[in-house]
């Protein structure tokens, strides 16, 4: 389904990408780990089409189409979804004017009838129970004062109401307390299929004791020092990120099994 | 003799010449004629007018208006009735599911056949300005020109001195008038100018809400003047919509004065929407302790479109408090000033005041000119103001668009939140409902002609 190959990111001349392989298939979950700095949010902006990122080599490609050519809404049409480590507030447009916008957006690009109001309040109303909002939540301006755990969970709601075929989040388990890691996670394993793909962007492995990767990578320094299985991630836990300094360059990047 | 040297040839007392003469003509004709202290009010003005001519940007209230194009017109006052295409104008001016008392005047003559007054409560005086002058005669005299000063303002000066017609009206203590007075003030004669007068007097614990409602076809040029006097007794409570749609050709200048007594109400809601030079002047006097106001304005222009709101609260008494929010949304070359004034006397002493200003660009051409003034006499206050001016948020823009919102759709999202802000504080849904509909029907063009 998507398959990076040789990615090289700059910002402002600064290079922080320095030449990413990754292949996600569908059906697979991927947890991208990594010290601060090692260029995890930056992998996850640019998939989803932030601006003031520059590609200097490299391709993406989802299916048989160049990702990088297509505008951040053509992506969403396409079926990606990013969940925000910081979901932007918006005051005036409410969550389900916002919901109702995105879905009707993606649907009438796939060629599909556009949703009418009242069967997509009955639609959202299941996905509530999922993240354990309250209705009035729909009617609350996007993010405004939300709390941090209110906020991550509005990315999990906008993802089951879109139904993304690669949903990528990024650090959505930072500032979680447990019970909202667990909505969290509890959200993204019943959306796991065998047509749907995610990449987890985390600093810490606890989010992976709620959502089992089938594969783990640890990026460092703009490269993938290291990939394996989930036991990777325990190992990460134990030993931290520290024998990368040593390693860094020259571990290479083994890919995929 | 070339373009240029006419240009060169352009002088300021002309113009005020032009007006002179009107007045001198249609003196004996105008409403009020017989009455002998009325004709004198209008000659105090006609010699205010003479003596202060047009407005220069000299004129500090003016810095960032200049009336030049407005003075090289010389708009005739007319004196003509409603004609039949008036009724088709009149239609498409209505408020989809407003049930209200309504006053129409076609060119600043009233039209009683386009009007519905029917339904009013029996002592609630309701009527045009020219019936009252004879009918609440001592009324009118005791308040007429009382609030509006012409001798700082030359366009009160003007309309003093022309004014043909406008509201009337009279609450006895303790009258509730539910339902809206809306009254449409309709333009129709390119090259004209109406020159409106209201006078609004809400005795003891009464209350009404009142809807202006200015409009012309587009593409005539004319010039509406008018100005409102709103004296609020004690308890009294008056909610105000001004909802501007002139021609995009069209001058339209307003002043407002407000007197407040004693727990006295007063909220404003301002639109401007259309007409090419717009001028507002809203001004209250807080005259009695815990009288509040609260003024809430949007500018929504485009184009080459240029509003200029100044709004002055004087809080005299205290314990007074006000509340003022003014937003725009500019595109194209538009401008838009605001210059907001709040002035606490010295024995107003634990008033409250608030203010804030927010202007988005949507055009790297389009300009805005905050101008927040505070002059705050007295030591135990609580005074804040805000001002600001940008553009849409671009990590808003980002996210929408990653969820599959397109650019244009994104970005008229965001100003139609922006200006939704002041659209939500207005009381009657089908005000709210008519403004949401002219901002989204303008918002997807234009938004999508940007970057």
């Amino acid at each position: 389904m998507l398959l990076i190959n040789n990615l090289h990111v700059s910002i402002d001349d600064k290079v922080i990408l320095k030449g990413i392989d990754l292949k996600v298939n569908a059906g697979e979950v991927h947890a991208i780990m990594g010290p601060n700095g090692s260029g995890k949010s930056t992998l996850a902006q640019v998939l989803a089409g932030r601006d003031g990122y520059t590609v200097t080599d490299g391709q993406v490609r989802l299916d048989d189409e160049d990702l990088l050519e297509l505008s951040p809404e053509e992506r969403a049409h396409k079926g990606v979804f990013l969940a925000f480590q910081y979901p932007v507030e918006i005051p005036g447009v409410s969550n389900i004017y916002l919901l109702k916008s995105a879905l009707n957006a993606i649907r009438k690009a796939q060629g599909l009838e556009e949703f009418d109001a009242m069967d997509l309040l009955g639609m959202v109303r299941e996905k509530l129970k999922l993240t354990g909002m309250n209705e009035d939540f729909l009617y609350r301006s996007v993010n405004a004062g939300f709390s941090g755990g209110e906020k991550k969970r509005n990315e999990i709601l906008q993802m089951a109401v879109l139904e993304p075929r690669l949903a990528i989040l990024d650090e959505t388990d930072s500032g979680l307390d447990i019970d909202a890691l667990k909505i969290v996670a509890n959200g993204v394993n019943s959306l796991r299929s065998p047509e749907r793909a995610f990449v987890l962007v985390t600093h810490y492995q606890r989010l992976l004791d709620y959502i089992e990767p089938d594969y783990v990578h640890v990026l460092a320094d703009g490269r993938i020092a290291k990939s394996g299985d989930k036991t990777l991630a325990h190992e990460l836990e134990r030993s931290g990120y520290g024998w990368l300094e040593q390693r860094g360059a020259q571990a290479g990047a083994p890919g995929n099994p | 003799m070339n373009s240029v040297a006419i240009k060169q040839n352009f002088r300021r007392e002309d113009a005020v010449a032009h007006y002179l003469a009107a007045f001198k003509r249609q003196r004996a004709s105008l409403p009020g004629s017989g009455i002998p202290w009325m004709q004198r009010l209008r000659d105090q003005a006609a010699a205010s007018f003479a003596e202060q001519g047009f407005p220069t940007p000299r004129h500090e209230e003016w810095k960032y208006s200049d009336t030049k194009t407005l003075q090289k017109q010389r708009f005739e006052l007319l004196t003509g009735g409603a004609s039949a295409a008036a009724r088709k104008h009149t239609d498409a001016h209505r408020f989809e599911g407003l049930k209200s008392h309504r006053l129409v005047f076609v060119d600043g003559r009233f039209s009683a056949d386009l009007s519905y007054l029917d339904e009013l409560p029996a002592r609630a005086v309701v009527i045009p300005l020219s019936q009252a002058l004879p009918s609440h005669v001592d009324t009118v005299q005791s308040h007429l020109g009382h609030y509006a000063d012409m001798d700082t303002n030359p366009f009160v000066a003007v309309n003093t001195m022309l004014m043909s017609d406008g509201l009337f009206v009279h609450l006895p203590p303790g009258m509730m008038v539910e339902a809206p007075i809306h009254v449409l003030y309709l333009s129709t004669a390119d090259g004209g100018t109406s020159q409106l007068r209201n006078l609004v007097v809400a005795e003891r614990g009464a209350e009404a809400t009142i809807i202006e409602h200015y409009a012309g076809p587009a593409g005539n040029a004319y010039w509406t003047n008018t100005v409102t006097e709103i004296d609020l007794n004690e308890n009294a409570g008056i909610e105000h919509y001004k909802l501007e749609e002139e021609s995009d050709m069209a001058f339209h200048i307003a002043t407002m004065d407000v007197h407040q007594r004693r727990d006295s109400r007063f909220t404003s809601h301002n639109a401007a929407l259309g007409g090419r030079f717009v001028r507002n002047d809203i001004n209250t006097r807080l005259n009695g302790e815990n009288a509040q106001c609260a003024l809430n304005g949007l500018y929504v222009i485009k184009g080459r479109q240029h509003v200029d709101n100044h709004t002055r609260i004087e809080h005299v008494t205290p314990r007074t408090v006000s509340r003022e929010l003014y937003k725009g949304v500019l595109d194209g070359w538009s401008r838009g000033v605001f210059n907001g004034k709040v002035i606490v006397h010295k024995y107003a002493q634990l008033s409250d005041s608030e203010q804030a200003n927010h202007n988005l660009l949507l055009s790297p051409n389009a300009e805005a000119d905050p101008k927040p003034q505070l002059e705050i006499f007295a030591d135990d206050v609580k005074c804040a103001h805000g001002v600001t001016v940008g553009q849409l948020d671009a990590d808003a823009l980002y996210y929408l668009r990653s969820r599959g919102i397109t650019k244009p759709e994104a970005r008229s999202l965001l100003t139609f939140a922006f200006a939704n802000d002041v659209i939500t504080r207005m009381r009657l849904e089908p005000l709210r409902a008519h403004l949401e509909n002219i901002i989204r029907m303008r918002l997807p063009i234009e938004a999508a002609e940007l970057t």
